[in-house]
């Protein structure tokens, strides 16, 4: 809509203060950034937030009864509590923790599920290009090509999982939520969804939730460490992970807690 | 090691006891029919006729079984809406509210409410209702019996496909929602197809139920030994037919019965073994 060009920060997050309930706060007071085609991993022990804070940021984190929000997180400079719900989260889309193709969907329609979901109509050649796009970005595409029509949920975790990243960057996001996204895979498959996230931020911003410390330093660029809630630290990663500015940074990224 | 041993021969002995309390129950039920198919044949199945006159004795329960089977298919057909809806209201739209276990509990109370009192409740409260707006002279016939056997089945309906639709995981729903969905489209495109099998699974086995009914039925059926002839006819079900007139039956009638008995048993087990079908194609 406006042409002002695009400043390097996709979302800024200003004072957030999420509670559960009232007064007990998941996520305080932080204020943070995320640059443009980069990863940024929020990494702290469980229980500190940083699921929170990536829910908030395509606002997931509503589907809570009585949840309380405080701040204002904005996308592009406009603050996304704004916005209509269903617009944010096609351009900030998210991938979970456990691979979740839909069990009634073959591979095909797991890809447009967002269209149908969202009753879009398309014609049969747009979604077979969004299909093979999609399938292609995440490196699924020709494991998969023979069998489109087939149950999402007969693939393997790790392509499952590519499954669910195709799913979300179909609608061609801006931002890319990943909550722990390798935590149920193994290595293998862990280690293909590490290189795919690096190919991905050509095209996309991902935030990434990660209790893998070492996962964060491998694929990320900017990182935050969150503890009971709030924003201890955040930059860039390599001197985030070799000069820690603050004690608890380092007493976890040396293993002392969490 | 002998303890272990111990346990599976109880065990063991339990299982058999049971199959063997089954089996028998079949043999009985096949051997008090034969006197009656021997004499009628597969007539017994298509002829409407019930005639206990000494000397032109004849017997047929197709009456019976189009009674049986139009009350339980018409309230399964009146349960369906208010049970799903019920069901998706306690335990999508309002899961986890008070209002949501309240209403919980209030479908577990109607479950417990015994038959009789379901019959009497149609015949001093509703009877009268269909006589006011003169559809029914008497307020009998099938459409009372099948509103009642409806409110009856709703609430096992209800809680089975609460169950099963609670149980639709969170994951799959967070989906949906970070796609862009809105509430409508998750329950409609993710909770009801993939709880789909097994609210087919809760309808079926409520209609089990509303076949072997036999209670309030009886009440409000009107008892007619005929197939109905229409809506608010009387008529009478296999259940009813056998509830009525066991105890001053004997000989052929009595065996004619106890075939009625048996093609009910044996609707009921086609019944499920149908919704096995049906669950199994679509899981």
């Amino acid at each position: 809509m406006n042409n002002t060009p695009q400043s390097e920060n996709v979302l800024e997050i200003r004072d957030l203060f999420i509670a559960y309930e009232p007064g007990r706060y998941a996520v305080k007071d932080v204020s943070a950034h995320v640059r443009r085609n980069s990863i940024t991993a929020i990494m702290g022990p469980s229980g500190c937030g940083k699921s929170t804070l990536l829910r908030a940021m395509n606002r997931m984190h509503e589907l809570y009864p009585n949840i309380e929000t405080k701040g204002d997180i904005l996308l592009d400079g406009q603050s996304i509590f704004s916005m209509s719900v269903i617009e944010l989260r096609r351009k900030v889309g998210m991938v979970f923790q456990r691979p979740n193709p839909f069990p009634n969907m073959t591979i095909y329609e797991n890809v447009v599920a967002g269209f149908s979901l969202n009753d879009i109509r398309l014609k049969k050649s747009q979604r077979d290009d969004i299909v093979e796009n999609a399938l292609r970005n995440v490196a699924l595409w020709d494991e998969v090509k023979e069998s489109l029509y087939r149950k999402g949920t007969f693939l393997s975790g790790g392509q499952q999982q590519r499954l669910c990243v195709a799913r979300a960057i179909a609608f061609n996001p801006e931002v890319l939520l990943l909550d722990e996204p390798t935590s149920a895979l193994d290595p293998i498959a862990t280690s293909k969804i590490e290189d795919l996230l690096g190919e991905l931020k050509k095209k996309y911003t991902l935030v990434l939730v990660t209790h893998n410390m070492s996962q964060a330093a491998r694929i990320s660029d900017d990182s935050m460490f969150m503890y009971l809630g709030e924003l201890v630290e955040s930059g860039h990663t390599n001197t985030l992970f070799t000069t820690p500015k603050d004690p608890r940074t380092e007493a976890y990224l040396t293993g002392k807690f969490g | 090691m002998s303890g272990d041993r111990i346990t599976k021969a109880l065990l063991f002995i339990s299982s058999l006891t049971i199959l063997l309390l089954g089996a028998g129950i079949v043999l009985s039920l096949f051997g008090g029919a034969i006197p009656a198919f021997r004499e009628f044949g597969l007539k017994f199945i298509v002829s409407p006729a019930w005639n206990p006159t000494t000397g032109s004795e004849e017997y047929g329960a197709l009456s019976f079984i189009a009674g049986t089977v139009i009350t339980s298919i018409l309230a399964l057909i009146i349960c369906i809406p208010m049970a799903f809806s019920t069901s998706l209201f306690i335990a999508e739209y309002y899961n986890g509210t008070r209002t949501s276990s309240i209403l919980r509990s209030l479908v577990d109370l109607l479950a417990g409410i015994p038959s009789i009192v379901y019959g009497f409740w149609g015949f001093y409260a509703l009877r009268p209702l269909l006589v006011a707006t003169g559809l029914s002279d008497q307020g009998f016939g099938v459409f009372t019996a099948s509103l009642v056997l409806a409110i009856m089945i709703v609430p096992y309906a209800t809680s089975l496909s609460a169950e099963i639709i609670s149980m639709v995981p969170a994951e799959l729903k967070e989906a949906a929602y970070s796609l862009g969905a809105t509430r409508r489209e998750v329950i409609f495109s993710v909770v009801i197809p993939s709880a789909r099998s097994g609210i087919i699974a809760s309808f079926i086995l409520a209609l089990g139920r509303a076949l072997g009914e036999t209670m309030a039925v009886t009440m409000l059926i009107g008892n007619a030994n005929v197939i109905p002839k229409g809506l608010f006819a009387p008529g009478n079900t296999m259940a009813s037919v056998i509830a009525n007139q066991f105890g001053e039956a004997s000989g052929l009638k009595l065996s004619a019965l106890i075939a009625v008995g048996l093609l009910l048993f044996l609707i009921t087990a086609i019944v499920n073994a149908l919704g096995k079908l049906i669950i199994k194609r679509f899981a």
